[in-house]
């Protein structure tokens, strides 16, 4: 499949680099110049400098052809703005929107859109590995 | 009326006290500390800290009893989501939001976040109006309601040149609403008789430019 990776950070980097791992074909955006770096230099697919809110930008990355797209900028409202973008004017199938506050992750799920929450995935994590180690009864010990 | 207006800076801070002035309730959410303080001396209680574009933020704020949400941040992303969720999480009616950046104003509208307000749009029709470059210029974009407000110059030897406005071929879904000449309207009325170098002012649904160009602005 042709992915276009949005945001070419810790995550959205790597995210690209497993895909391309796995024989797909992804097409990297990213405001800054530099974080082509983050890619590797071995990187086959194209990297498009701009900012991603512009359909110039997007075009020119191939949204119009994408079969997923993934919205990972560090920016909530710029990945929920061009996520919704992708979906209905560009009609790609599966679009998957990175979104750091629970409450706006919450919200655009139930509007439909596949939302990655890290800070949820944290906030489960830890209280777990706590109630893991309060039911071992060694507290207070 | 309670109004909430998020983003504090000139365009905000200015709608706030005009419609405090009106006699309607106003809240203001500012997100930058400084600007903040100072919204604070002069809105005191009515001026809110904080992150607009955070639901609870927004709550505290009484979004959920706004008769209408300002979103006036000079950021076109948060704008769209603090459209998106003064309507759809806390079924706010209305809701006005502010373009900065004309380009993205595509985006707006694809995510239904309307009516919208955009300096740059406004200056430029100011422009053409005062010095017009083209003989039709849009004065006006009602885009919930699908209709645009235009001015048209009426050239020698065109179809309307010479024509009461009774008389003309007027398009479906358009309608001649004044007449301006040297510089003075007038409401249209039907035996009004159209010369070179007026001005026509036009309401119409979208895509009736070129025929009404046919009629005014061919020769």
């Amino acid at each position: 499949m042709f992915v276009v990776v949005v945001g070419c950070g810790r995550v959205g980097a790597q995210v690209a680099r497993r895909l391309v791992d796995d024989g797909h074909d992804v097409n990297v955006i990213d405001r800054n110049a530099e974080a082509l770096q983050r890619l590797g230099g071995d990187f086959p697919g194209e990297f498009v400098q701009g900012p991603a809110l512009e359909t110039t930008v997007l075009e020119a990355a191939g949204v119009e052809r994408a079969d997923a797209f993934v919205a990972a900028t560090n920016g909530d409202n710029t990945n929920l703005v061009i996520a919704q973008v992708a979906r209905d004017r560009y009609q790609v199938d599966c679009v998957i929107v990175r979104v750091l506050d629970p409450a706006r992750a919450a919200l655009y799920e139930q509007k439909g859109l596949v939302t990655v929450c890290p800070t949820r995935t944290a906030i489960d994590s830890m209280s777990d590995a706590l109630r893991v180690f309060a039911a071992s009864g060694a507290e207070g010990a | 009326m309670y109004a909430v207006i998020v983003g504090g800076g000139k365009v905000g801070a200015n709608v706030g006290r005009a419609l405090l002035r009106m006699g309607h309730e106003v809240s203001i959410v500012e997100a930058r500390p400084s600007r903040f303080a100072t919204l604070e001396a002069e809105f005191e209680h009515m001026a809110r800290y904080g992150d607009g574009t955070e639901v609870f933020v927004l709550e505290s704020a009484g979004m959920a009893r706004a008769d209408v949400c300002i979103a006036v941040t000079g950021d076109d992303e948060d704008n769209i989501i603090i459209g998106q969720v003064a309507r759809d999480h806390f079924g706010v009616e209305n809701v006005v939001a502010r373009v900065n950046d004309p380009r993205n104003q595509e985006h707006f509208d694809l995510l239904g976040v309307a009516p919208t307000v955009c300096a740059t749009e406004s200056i430029l029709s100011l422009i053409e109006h005062e010095v017009p470059q083209h003989s039709l210029v849009h004065l006006f974009s009602l885009r919930r309601e699908n209709l645009d407000i235009m001015e048209i110059g009426v050239v020698g030897e065109s179809r309307a040149d010479g024509l009461a406005v009774g008389d003309l071929p007027m398009p479906a879904g358009t309608l001649l609403i004044s007449v301006l000449r040297r510089r003075v309207g007038r409401v249209a009325t039907p035996d009004t008789v159209l010369e070179a170098g007026d001005q026509v002012v036009v309401i119409a649904e979208p895509g009736q430019e070129s025929a009404l160009m046919e009629i005014f602005a061919r020769e």
